[in-house]
């Protein structure tokens, strides 16, 4: 026991996210790890970039100096506009994601449920104040919700549950959880095994994951 | 003559009553009008409600009203922040009502008062806990909340360039709030770093038409700031 696991990296878990998303998509990245995706988008693909507060065709971080903060993305951090891009207003922007015309959406996540549900913007914990942002919003509007998580808390708790006990951001929301251990399909049909970290048996990734399994074509 | 040019913020801000509900457009930094905001500390009026995407960073602006103890109740979507210190304590002591609502329900909430809905069913938030205890129905096969609009009586916006029929354009993301809340307030207030003669925006281009608008403000154009990040 304790035989640590192989595991992706976050820029490998990155990159695996972003060998799913197709030429012509139009994303959002969440705030945390989904960030790194766009880092590792493959060449030749072209994938437009939407951000909740009013930018389409997001580019880059500005080289240093070059920060304009009248130009932040959803972490208000400093990013760059690509030729094509556009700025919109926030219901505009919001009628972007419940309207359904993003292609995919990438989240981060406390917990997901085998039956796709999603819990990522509060803990609960007593005394934490609840932030939710845009992550209700995102979460139920793009035609595909991905996540992008560990597989594991740090104390070493499946972070795909039977029934999330943090609270809900959205219920059936999720399509797709990207871990370090593996890319796993979620909704009504369970959980499916699409891809594993090389070196890991089936078995192994089971033991360590709190919701029944099913194995993919892979 | 239509000249909605104030010579101040002050003089823009002179008639905000106590216990009025303020918008204040802005994300994070970009977009806020920190000379507004200013300009309402100095004139003193209380029990404010205040809607804001976030709830103040740092010491200044927003965060100053809400440690000054004028702001009643904040409806936003994303108060935590690194540096949201001021809002932590009040809420932690129980000085400050939070109304959290999904920034997506916000946006709309708002629109839908400028555009005179009363109110309008969302499939966001459905099934948790921001969505308790509010009206449901089953439209199209998909669950969705009844979600109530947000009026208010004074917006404070900052656009770019504006002219004296409070036509306004905007500078990149700190559009943000600025267009919907201008359509919700009985006053919007906005501040323009020019002011241009009529005809001088591009009709095909400008952001917000100048009947959403009551004042506008010249100040002058100020460094761009970051606050609130949240690490990659």
């Amino acid at each position: 026991m304790n035989t640590p696991l192989p595991r992706w990296t976050r820029d490998q878990m990155a990159a695996r996210v972003a060998q799913d998303i197709e030429d012509g998509s139009v994303v959002n990245l969440g705030i945390g790890l989904p960030t790194l995706i766009a880092n590792h988008l493959p060449a030749g693909r072209e994938v437009i970039l939407q951000s909740e507060n009013g930018i389409i065709g997001m580019g880059p971080a500005p080289a240093p100096g070059h920060e304009d903060y009248d130009l932040t993305n959803a972490g208000k951090q400093p990013v760059t506009l690509l030729p094509g891009g556009s700025y919109f207003h926030h219901a505009d922007s919001f009628a972007m994601m419940r309207g359904g015309h993003l292609d995919i959406c990438v989240l981060g996540a406390f917990q997901v449920s085998a039956h796709g549900d999603l819990a990522n913007w509060h803990t609960g914990a007593e005394g934490a104040i609840p932030a939710v942002g845009g992550a209700m919003d995102l979460a139920i509007g793009a035609k595909r919700t991905f996540v992008m998580m560990e597989h594991l808390t740090k104390s070493g708790e499946s972070k795909l549950v039977e029934r999330c006990t943090y609270p809900l951001t959205g219920l059936a929301c999720v399509s797709r959880v990207y871990t370090d251990l593996a890319v796993i399909d979620v909704g009504t049909g369970g959980a499916t095994v699409v891809d594993m970290v090389e070196g890991l048996a089936f078995e192994q990734l089971q033991a360590v994951t709190a919701i029944p399994l099913g194995r993919g074509p892979h | 003559m239509i000249d909605k040019i104030v010579e101040s913020a002050a003089a823009a801000l002179a008639d905000v009553q106590d216990g009025a509900t303020v918008m204040i457009g802005g994300f994070g930094t970009a977009g806020l009008p920190d000379e507004l905001i200013a300009a309402l500390m100095d004139q003193g009026a209380r029990d404010l409600v205040v809607v804001n995407n976030n709830a103040g960073n740092g010491d200044t602006g927003l965060a100053a009203l809400l440690a000054a103890g004028r702001v009643r109740k904040i409806i936003c979507s994303f108060p935590r922040q690194v540096d949201s210190h001021h809002f932590d304590r009040l809420y932690r002591e129980g000085r400050i009502e939070l109304e959290l609502v999904p920034q997506g329900n916000l946006a709309e909430r708002i629109r839908a008062a400028g555009a005179g809905i009363g109110a309008f069913f969302t499939p966001t938030g459905y099934g948790t806990i921001l969505a308790e205890g509010k009206e449901t129905r089953e439209i199209g096969g998909r669950m969705q909340v009844l979600e109530y609009a947000i009026h208010a009586d004074v917006a404070l916006i900052k656009a770019e360039r504006g002219d004296r029929w409070g036509n306004l354009t905007y500078r990149m993301t700190a559009r943000n709030f600025g267009p919907i809340m201008a359509m919700a307030a009985k006053c919007t207030i906005a501040t323009v770093h020019e002011v241009v003669e009529l005809g001088a925006l591009d009709p095909e281009a400008v952001v917000t038409q100048g009947l959403f608008v009551q004042r506008v403000v010249l100040v002058p154009r100020t460094a761009t700031r970051g606050a609130g990040f949240k690490a990659a």
